[in-house]
């Protein structure tokens, strides 16, 4: 596909006209997506997908289109010709954009990782036998997921890898869950038996009677998924630059007011491990690393080229909708050995559930517990929690009531697959907070 | 019109049970203005087709954008390979009854098409929109926002299918952000959970957008200055543009019987609901009737036919309060042996169909607004949703609205600003008291609900009248 890229790729560009700049972007997957439901296969299929998507500039106008691919050239390439033929019909009658900014060519780049992964002839096999006995539900989505980009300046970047990952919940007889996620590039399948031994071992504690909590404010441990759920939180509404400027950021407290987090938060857009590209949709290239907060201050938004101009403010080639990309928080020096210890008597949350800003510019984001949430009391687990809702803010839950950072880091990857298979991950500790309230 | 749809089914040599193509050809227009310059414009174009085939009890399918017969036969080997493969760990063993022979045709209502002078035309007028939203200097951002989605969807099958529905979709929204100090508001048009239908180039008629453009701008500016949301238990009054987020977060995905079955617990979640309480549940109070219809026309999820073939007709899901009837198409209707309705459907020719919501309405009773409000004591009236969460069963629920009212006495009096409430979901319904009449029913939806594994965003539509609840945990901002 790569091949077809850069061919369409030079054919339209060679077509341009004075004054016509065009960037395309390509993304795709050849996916195979097994839905698993008690153990068994609900549904089973794959999906080839590629979508190449033009960005259009002519006399200070954009407009924007995509088209899918079959693979086939001359018929994509026919269909690319009319997308552009569509783009400068309408381009013309569409209004000036006063902060449009022309691509550049700033280098190339090309990554290119295969995997020995499963094949779809043989991941049914190889991954149903060792869940008999035990109620999963989940998701396997593996196969290769590949982005272009390239202008008519003569940029060009390509980034291609192979991932599988099998994100899942472990359910016992009275419907309490744990969650597991098996994720990589090589298949390992004693390594992959292994991990969902493990997860039916950690099942067992569900198995314990269930806590009844009144709602009130709790000393917690969140594992480091549940922090990354909050940090998920980050890229809508938060450390965008436009968001901020809008007025709709929950990040505005800490620009216009000073507001300060903790000094034991820190977290950075870091791309040093590799895992996603660092090219975005316009093709410009993001720096290795940013420093989003640096204990507890905020250092740097996310500032898109189109934003930077419209404010006038320095850009960090951040994606166009100023979402992180490869967030890292920074570890502190709490011992996985030492967690039960400080947490002492209060609450130990694995996962969050549908978290969602209740008020955007306090900082408050309500959502509920789930999966495997304890309440603990003197150190030792008492048992598992009936579900409760939260409802505190950022500025309380890495801010003032932080009181300790976990020294062990964590991947977690990206498992949505709206828009197809996706790159990243959410890459924090976990962290105890002295207060945390629960509501309903 | 699938008369091509039916030559690629002619060529294709598996040995399978059953085989079914569907075809989905959609084309998306984002026009966006933001503070009056244009943001986006945008066409996104997918088509592909989603081979599907049935052998030893289970279905595989590929979907590709490969179209060529070469193309189809060899989705129809892999989707053939990867059914016989998953068999022996089969869910359920189906037959073809799950996919009835069905054939047919439907087409969006609208009087006006899109024509080719559009997105000059339509520009102008978001601007317009832009410029009528800032009626003061305490608005400090504006948006205005057009969606137009026409996607034609073919379906054929060797059980003799032969279905071709084209859909003409609109979402609009205007957005007004206002500031005083540090008190920043956003009210809207509804946003993505607002004014979204079936219908054509008429949505787009001059004075009403700017007559909408200037009430919006102006309670964003209201809001800037306006008392916080009380907090306490008191009564509440939900206009029909939070009615539809109500009904579809604590009705629609708890009554999903691919949730009830299991199938989402590790994405979405269960529910409450089981089986067993089809045809006894006291879901809500004796006032409330709630029904799947795809038929009500212009609503954003009308359709004939889902994407299993299934025939689609208008049902109640709830009747006086008693849970009688669930979301699930034939798949699920075989499985659970609960009675369903015709929602098994897909995003697009690149996802299995799942039980979706399609338009899922509560039904007019016979209060005026005015009785409502003369009813209530003290209260809060809210309008428009901002904020939602739920519970992986679709219990604790916990929703905020752009704007709202106080209510003093039978009497709305001081806007309020940051509402949110709280509750469960079936003691909520329960409290359901008052239901406005058709004069309060409006018409509301979302292009995107979000659910499955791979995930799948889809078109939803709620329609709803005023209605009062007793009794609810209100609260306001942080």
């Amino acid at each position: 596909m790569e091949q077809i890229f850069n061919k369409i790729s030079e054919q339209l560009y060679n077509d341009l006209a004075e004054k016509e700049y065009l960037t395309l972007s390509l993304s795709g997957e050849n996916s195979q997506f097994i839905r698993i439901n008690n153990a068994k296969v609900r549904q089973t299929g794959i999906v080839n997908n590629v979508d190449l998507i033009f960005d259009f500039i002519f006399d200070n106008r954009n407009a924007k289109g995509s088209i899918t691919l079959s693979g086939d050239y001359d018929n994509d390439f026919k269909k690319a010709q009319e997308e552009l033929d569509r783009l400068r019909k309408e381009i013309v009658q569409l209004p000036e954009d006063p902060f449009i900014v022309l691509p550049k060519n700033t280098g190339s780049t090309k990554e290119s990782k295969t995997a020995k992964g499963l094949t779809t002839d043989n991941a049914v096999d190889a991954l149903l036998p060792v869940m008999a006995g035990v109620d999963l539900v989940g998701i396997w989505a593996a196969g290769k997921i590949f982005s272009g980009n390239s202008n008519s300046l003569g940029q060009k970047h390509w980034f291609e890898t192979e991932t599988f990952s099998l994100d899942f919940s472990l359910v016992n007889k009275d419907h309490k869950m744990v969650k597991g996620n098996f994720a990589g590039s090589d298949w390992d399948q004693a390594g992959y038996e292994k991990y969902i031994d493990s997860a039916k071992q950690k099942l067992e504690i569900m198995n314990k009677p269930p806590v009844k909590l009144k709602t009130g404010k709790y000393r917690t441990w969140f594992e480091s998924k549940a922090v990354a759920d909050f940090l998920t939180m980050f890229s809508w509404q938060g450390v965008s630059e436009a968001s901020v400027r809008q007025g709709a950021s929950a990040f505005i407290k800490m620009r216009e007011e000073g507001e300060k987090l903790s000094p034991l938060f820190s977290l950075d857009e870091d791309f040093r491990p590799g895992l996603v590209p660092r090219f975005s949709e316009g093709g410009e290239v993001a720096p290795e690393l940013i420093s989003i907060i640096d204990k507890g201050e905020l250092k740097n938004t996310l500032v898109s080229s189109r934003t930077a101009k419209e404010y006038n403010v320095g850009s960090n080639n951040a994606s166009g909708n100023e979402v992180l990309r490869a967030p890292k928080m920074a570890i502190g020096n709490l011992t996985d050995a030492d967690v039960l210890k400080e947490l002492g008597t209060g609450l130990f949350l694995s996962n969050l559930h549908y978290l969602n800003w209740s008020d955007n510019i306090g900082g408050r984001i309500t959502g509920l517990t789930r999966y495997a949430c304890f309440w603990v009391e003197n150190s030792e687990i008492v048992g598992p929690i009936e579900t409760m809702r939260f409802d505190d803010t950022i500025y309380n839950l890495f801010g003032d009531e932080l009181e300790a950072v976990g020294d062990n880091i964590q991947i977690n990857p990206e498992v949505e697959t709206y828009e197809g298979r996706q790159y990243g991950n959410i890459t924090c500790p976990g962290m105890l907070v002295k207060s945390f309230e629960l509501t309903l | 019109m699938t008369q091509h749809l039916q030559k690629l089914l002619n060529g294709i040599d598996v040995k399978a049970d059953w085989v079914g193509l569907r075809e989905v050809d959609e084309r998306t227009t984002v026009r966006f203005i933001r503070d009056g310059n244009p943001q986006t414009n945008a066409r996104a174009k997918t088509h592909g087709i989603m081979v599907e085939v049935l052998a030893d009890g289970q279905f595989g399918y590929v979907g590709t954008n490969d179209m060529s017969s070469a193309g189809i036969q060899t989705a129809a080997e892999e989707a053939f390979k990867q059914a016989k493969m998953a068999a022996k760990y089969a869910v359920f063993a189906f037959t073809d009854q799950a996919r009835p022979k069905t054939v047919g045709t439907y087409v969006s209502p609208h009087k006006q098409v899109f024509g080719n002078s559009a997105p000059g035309e339509l520009n102008d007028l978001l601007v317009k929109g832009c410029k009528a939203l800032k009626v003061s200097d305490k608005v400090i951002s504006t948006n205005a926002f057009a969606q137009i989605v026409e996607s034609k969807h073919g379906f054929v099958s060797t059980n003799g299918s032969d279905i071709f529905q084209d859909f003409l979709l609109v979402t609009f929204d205007l957005v007004a952000t206002a500031q005083d100090g540090k008190n920043i508001n956003t009210r809207s048009a509804g946003g993505l959970r607002g004014l979204s239908r079936q219908i054509g180039a008429e949505l787009f008629e001059e004075e009403w957008i700017l007559n909408k453009a200037v009430e919006i701008g102006e309670q964003a500016d209201e809001l800037t200055t306006a008392m916080e949301c009380p907090t306490g238990d008191m009564d509440l009054v939900l206009a029909p543009d939070q009615m539809m987020l109500q009904i579809h977060e604590s009705v629609g995905h708890a009554l999903e019987i691919d949730r009830i079955l299991g199938d989402e617990r590790n994405y979405a979640g269960w529910s409450f609901v089981k089986l067993e309480d089809f045809g006894k549940l006291q879901y809500g109070s004796k006032l409330m009737n709630a029904t799947y219809d795809p038929t009500y026309p212009g609503q954003f999820a009308s359709f004939n036919f889902d994407d299993g073939g299934l025939k689609a007709d208008k049902e109640y899901l709830i009747k006086e309060g008693i849970l009688v009837r669930g979301l699930g198409g034939k798949e699920s209707q075989i499985r659970s042996g609960v009675p369903g309705v015709a929602n098994f459907r897909a995003s697009s020719w690149n996802r299995a169909p799942i039980d979706r919501m399609g338009n899922i309405n509560l039904e007019p009773g016979d209060s005026t607004f005015e009785e409502i409000i003369s009813a209530v004591e003290k209260g809060v009236y809210m309008e428009a949703n901002r904020s939602w969460s739920i519970d992986d069963y679709r219990n604790k629920f916990q929703f905020g609205c752009e704007y709202g009212k106080l209510i003093e006495n039978g009497k709305l009096t001081k806007t309020v600003r940051n509402p949110n409430y709280r509750a469960i979901s079936n003691p909520f319904w329960n409290k359901l008291a008052m239901v406005g009449n058709q004069d309060t029913f409006e018409m509301y939806g979302t292009p995107y609900c979000g659910k499955g594994e791979p995930n799948q965003a889809i078109r939803v539509g709620h329609a709803s009248p005023v209605c009062l609840f007793k009794d609810i945990a209100v609260f306001g901002g942080a």
